[in-house]
């Protein structure tokens, strides 16, 4: 219990110090921080809608992705091309949704959701086989498929899935039939519950399971873990980035089909990116991914409100993100010496 | 006889271990010098005090007569020495040329290069230039052949414009044909007014290069002198020293050898098998395949101790009860299906810990807590644990003093004893002959048995390919 405040102690600490220097820096500006902290606290808190339906939908892809970075980085690889994976895994939903939205309910949801976590999946096996055939580090080959996955899905919105009066560069609404249940009342989505549930699972077997533990001694030695623990590294490695694919395509999918029930460009405001920061402040803990995604989630739903009643660029809140990274960062880098 | 670089009484100590105990060395002036030694003789260490990469404990460092103090290697290359190490240290993605002026810095006229300066018909100009041949002033370092790299390292050490060149084992990667240019080089650039030294195993090159030779072992001076008059036992001998009474190999018990054999059958010219209850103990001069050997051994039913405990034998960041379960990972007690039973492991660990007389805080401490004698345990503890057929340990005594030794040693025994099966190997012969109840030597990839009641100056030679 002692361990869990202690790691919380850090990232709230980032987060005040980051909104004190977001609300000396609007002050310094010319804006009125006081107003401008009041939207961003009422855009994240200030009502049960704003929690669930802002704050909670937010997080829903933060938490998705995370937990699927905190898979890759438990076993040491950098995958930096969520934001890529998240994007063909929407494209991939979208179409699939398009196409089944006259089939039963669930079977058409069901092939939704699979066809971005196949996507993602896929998308991802490019640099898996780059890096396990010819060396190719993943932190490059990650990152630069992200361009190539926008560029795809810009091509799609404008060509094979533009809507059908072809104005705008978006796909058609999807069928009721192929979007996601809400809790009544709000917008949330139940791919929230599912994507704790996951969390939970998630922590289990990275505590208790072999996999969990292959994880860990692949990502903490891997010569060790070769020769002590005769543990197949690479195919260890292999695996958990293709999951961090297929979780970044399922929340692809989970936007599509309980958000935006369509295609857009620029469909994601940079969850692929953000997912990073809360994996990593979470240090690949599950229940950490989901505080922190929730509390990141919070922190884009009070920027969109800031924006909205205070005039304040929704992107001055970056500066409360970044506090929060360099704190934990920071506190990593004093652990390991110590 | 001009010396040009003089080591008087160098002692120098890592840790526990007396690398150097009191060694004299002297290079003189147009000569290639041959330093000769066991793994761990001390080598390697005198030399890089030569080239300033240490300082010594104790003792005095002379070039040219004047008493120097070589606090960085860019000292020793001021005063005209350069050092061609065991590994290459060419920076791969450069070219030969970009490497040369990385390795000249401030200090050399980088005129190594074809078009340089350095070309004069000098000693080092003739060598530069011999070297140069077939060399690509554009080509990049990583695409050089094995021969091509060692050019271009002996060129970098040329750099500074030494004309005190220290050789680590330049010719254990050479092929034969590069062996006997590069010794014909070396020859020339001594005799036009260079030093050498040129530190080898193979007598054979000691014999066709050098003009004089000093032999290290355990850190002291064996032998020092002119070539002319050795023979390769003498020398052999020197090396691998003679033992008060000459010890027999045979030592423990006999071993019924009517049981079965395990492990499969590897290596060429007479393989290697291990009988249950005995234990085979590898011998040879690093490089001759034995790595590799033991590795080709590893399979279901055996265990492996590695020599680098803290980088291929434990975790330092995990717990020993995390180090326990990853070498036993199908262990039926703890493992479950997918599941682990931290608790179950944990318990087992913490009777290891009393069994093994471990000492650590707890089976949760990390295991780089621990210190390194404490570590090997740990690592045997687990690989006995597995109840192998077969024990495969590689230095299972590196860096360990007197007692964890005594230790290590009495776990092999009890477990040969109870009808397991060792096959080790050790870079310190006395290990191998103490532990062994049968030695096998191994040189450049082929098992050759040894005779019970050999003496341990023929292994030495056997193990040096020398008959005798």
């Amino acid at each position: 219990m002692r361990r869990l405040i202690r790691s919380a102690l850090v990232p709230v600490g980032g987060a005040l110090a980051g909104l004190a220097i977001l609300g000396l820096g609007l002050a310094l500006l010319g804006y009125d921080a006081g107003a401008a902290l009041g939207a961003l606290w009422r855009g994240a808190f200030g009502s049960w809608y704003a929690i669930s339906s802002a704050t909670m939908v937010r997080a829903i892809p933060l938490m998705a992705i995370g937990l699927g970075l905190a898979i890759s980085f438990r076993a040491g690889a950098l995958n930096i091309g969520a934001e890529g994976q998240f994007a063909v895994g929407a494209m991939a939903a979208t179409a699939v949704a398009l196409a089944t939205g006259s089939w039963p309910a669930p079977v058409g949801l069901i092939a939704t959701l699979a066809a971005g976590v196949v996507a993602g999946a896929a998308w991802i096996l490019v640099p898996v086989v780059l890096r396990f055939r010819f060396g190719v580090l993943e932190v490059i080959s990650t990152l630069l498929l992200n361009f190539v996955a926008e560029a795809l899905v810009s091509y799609a919105v404008q060509g094979p899935l533009q809507e059908a009066k072809g104005t705008y560069p978006q796909s058609d609404p999807i069928g009721a039939s192929v979007r996601l249940a809400l809790v009544p009342g709000t917008r949330l989505h139940v791919g929230f519950f599912a994507v704790v549930a996951l969390g939970l699972v998630l922590w289990v077997l990275f505590r208790r399971s072999g996999w969990g533990f292959r994880l860990k001694a692949v990502g903490e030695a891997p010569r060790a873990a070769a020769v002590a623990g005769g543990i197949r590294v690479e195919r260890t490695v292999a695996v958990a980035l293709l999951c961090s694919g297929a979780l970044a395509g399922l929340a692809g999918a989970f936007e599509v089909s309980g958000v935006t029930y369509a295609l857009y460009q620029n469909l994601s405001p940079g969850y692929g990116f953000t997912a990073i920061a809360v994996a990593l402040i979470a240090r690949a803990d599950p229940l950490g991914v989901i505080g922190a995604g929730l509390a990141f989630g919070a922190l884009e739903a009070g920027a969109a409100g800031m924006q909205r009643d205070a005039g304040v660029p929704a992107v001055a809140v970056a500066i409360v993100q970044a506090v929060i990274i360099i704190v934990a960062l920071l506190s990593v880098r004093r652990d390991s010496t110590a | 006889m001009t010396p040009v670089l003089e080591l008087s009484q160098i002692r120098k100590r890592f840790g526990s271990a007396e690398a150097l105990d009191g060694a004299d060395f002297i290079l003189a002036r147009g000569e290639v010098h041959g330093l000769l030694g066991e793994n761990g003789a001390g080598k390697s260490t005198l030399m890089h005090l030569a080239f300033g990469l240490f300082q010594p404990d104790a003792g005095e460092i002379k070039v040219r007569d004047r008493v120097v103090s070589l606090r960085k290697p860019a000292d020793a290359k001021r005063l005209g020495i350069g050092m061609v190490h065991q590994h290459f240290t060419s920076v791969p993605a450069l070219t030969v040329e970009e490497n040369l002026w990385l390795a000249a810095g401030r200090h050399g006229s980088a005129a190594g290069t074809p078009a340089g300066a350095g070309m004069v018909d000098t000693a080092l100009g003739r060598l530069r230039r011999r070297l140069w041949e077939g060399l690509d002033p554009a080509a990049r370092a990583l695409d050089l052949s094995v021969g091509a790299k060692q050019r271009l390292e002996i060129l970098q050490a040329l750099a500074s414009d030494a004309d005190i060149l220290l050789l680590d084992e330049p010719t254990a990667v050479l092929a034969p044909p590069e062996v006997a240019e590069l010794l014909g080089l070396l020859g020339e650039f001594a005799a036009g007014g260079g030093s050498v030294v040129f530190i080898t195993h193979k007598l054979d090159e000691v014999f066709a290069a050098v003009s004089r030779v000093t032999v290290l072992r355990r850190g002291r001076v064996t032998f020092a002198g002119a070539i002319d008059g050795c023979t390769p036992a003498g020398l052999a001998r020197a090396m691998v020293g003679d033992g008060a009474a000459d010890q027999l190999v045979l030592l423990g018990a006999p071993v019924d050898t009517a049981d079965l054999t395990v492990g499969p059958v590897v290596g060429s010219g007479g393989g290697l098998e291990a009988r249950r209850g005995e234990i085979v103990g590898l011998a040879a001069v690093e490089g001759n395949g034995q790595r590799e050997l033991l590795r080709a051994l590893l399979g279901p039913a055996t265990a492996f101790v590695p020599e680098d405990r803290t980088t291929e034998g434990l975790i330092g960041r995990f717990s020993l009860t995390e180090n326990l379960v990853l070498g036993l990972s199908r262990d039926p007690r703890w493992v479950k299906g997918p599941w682990v039973d931290w608790a179950r492991a944990s318990r087992r660990m913490a009777e290891l810990l009393g069994q093994f007389g471990i000492r650590a805080s707890g089976p949760d401490a990390p295991a780089e807590s621990l210190s390194g004698g404490n570590q090997q345990k740990v690592v045997l503890a687990r690989a006995l644990e597995a109840k192998p057929q077969l024990l495969v340990a590689e230095n299972p005594t590196r860096g360990l003093d007197v007692h964890a030794t005594a230790f290590v040693h009495d776990q092999l025994r009890t477990y040969a004893r109870g009808g397991g099966s060792v096959v080790f190997y050790s870079t310190d012969l006395d290990e191998v002959l103490a532990l062994a109840n049968r030695v096998v030597v191994m040189v450049r990839g082929v098992v050759i048995p040894v005779p019970a009641g050999t003496s341990r100056r023929s292994v030495g030679a056997m193990m040096l390919g020398v008959n005798g």
